[in-house]
């Protein structure tokens, strides 16, 4: 699958399935600070992200208080 | 997963609830925590003319949105910071909402109206940027509620980031600052009502609502911000959230239901005298020679040499810029 992540903007290619949360594990990217994004819908944590997707996986932590 | 109220497929989980929710009963969920903050404490009444933050973030557009939503009337403001491209990009964020919702916003930009962008500014005071930014739009924000006679002043604060000011206000036992984070300032001596809605809820419940809603925003953090202190409190209490879910609402509600109203005495004794600044009027506890913070910055940023973002901008570590540098990882299936 094709993911693409954000700041900085880069994309990775990913063999395989996956499922939401083991994607974010395997990244070791934070469950609480990134939404997963597949064709413009957010997916839950134990969906299951197949080959041919092109998934998005957005930050959500922004700097200013 | 199932959506804890229909039963129907999930959009989202919140472990914090305990709970999924379909694109439907999240938004319900919003709503609802949204409320909740606004009558427990008596943010706003929908008579009131109310002004929103904007910074064409998820959060501003997204309680601006919320609002809307729930039937009350408001306004946008949007500050110009002169943080080259990033600041061009999130007023038109900014700019294109409210021109597809019908609604009014303001601009206020720093290099038109006064002169100077945050980069010069932080360089001219010796302030780090996020500190001369925060300064400068306070100003902004209390002028224009001032001057076009608005209300209330909403911000999009939400709750990781009234959990990592309290956790960076604990960490320094600051009893001052503690007695006075609260979700709303009153109105007082010029300076304009202040509320955040968005205490209940979360920065990821926030990006969620702007995903579903359709409504675009800057995903790109300021250039200004990378590494500051508050996102490593972020970080930090993220990885508690991880582990416990429900931390962060734990930490800073139960802050204010139990913490605060034994602060009160502190909060009342620093409450400053405040004079009338005597170049552009604002209300203002300083007492240097008369003018207020703002305009001392003002008159030192203009002075200035004009300063590039880059300025400020750190170089990345070479494990990232070796990452950046190949734009296609491939990462096989784990055996």
């Amino acid at each position: 699958m094709r993911v693409i992540l954000r700041n900085p903007h880069r994309e990775i290619v990913i063999d395989g399935r996956r499922r939401v949360h083991a994607l974010l594990a395997e990244l070791s990217l934070s469950r609480e600070s990134h939404l997963v994004i597949r064709n413009g819908t957010l997916v839950p944590g134990d969906a299951e992200l197949h080959a041919d997707d092109t998934i998005e996986i957005r930050p959500v932590i922004s700097g200013g208080a | 997963m199932k959506c804890r109220t229909c039963r129907g497929p999930a959009i989202i989980d919140l472990p914090r609830h305990n709970a999924n929710f379909c694109a439907e009963h999240f938004m319900q969920l919003c709503r609802r925590q949204t409320m909740k903050a606004i009558d427990d404490f008596d943010m706003m009444r929908p008579e009131d003319r109310i002004l929103v933050a904007v910074s064409g973030g998820k959060d501003s557009l997204a309680i601006w949105d919320l609002l809307i939503d729930l039937g009350y009337k408001a306004d946008g403001l949007y500050i110009g910071l002169g943080i080259g491209d990033y600041s061009q990009t999130s007023r038109r964020y900014a700019e294109d909402f409210a021109q597809a919702r019908n609604l009014h916003l303001h601009v206020v930009s720093l290099p038109d109206d006064h002169g100077f962008d945050i980069p010069t500014a932080a360089k001219a005071t010796g302030r780090v940027p996020c500190s001369a930014c925060g300064m400068s739009k306070r100003h902004i924000f209390d002028q224009v509620a001032r001057d076009e006679g608005y209300d209330v002043l909403v911000t999009g604060h939400n709750l990781d980031d009234e959990a990592a000011v309290l956790y960076g206000n604990v960490l320094r036992w600051d009893v001052e600052y503690l007695s006075r984070q609260l979700p709303v300032l009153p109105a007082r001596n010029g300076f304009p009502k202040k509320v955040k809605p968005l205490i209940r809820m979360t920065e990821r419940e926030m990006a969620a609502w702007c995903i579903i809603r359709g409504i675009d925003y800057i995903v790109e953090e300021c250039p200004l911000a990378a590494g500051n202190r508050h996102l490593h409190y972020k970080d930090s209490l993220n990885t508690m959230e991880e582990h416990s879910p429900g931390s962060k609402a734990s930490f800073y509600l139960g802050f204010l239901e139990r913490m605060a109203p034994l602060l009160v005495s502190t909060a009342q004794a620093g409450i400053e005298t405040l004079k009338v600044c005597d170049r552009c009027g604002a209300p203002t506890g300083a007492t240097n020679d008369g003018s207020c913070a703002f305009c001392r910055l003002t008159e030192r940023s203009a002075a200035h040499t004009p300063v590039p973002v880059e300025a400020f901008i750190k170089k990345p570590r070479k494990r990232q810029r070796d990452a950046n540098a190949s734009s296609i990882e491939t990462v096989e299936q784990p055996s």
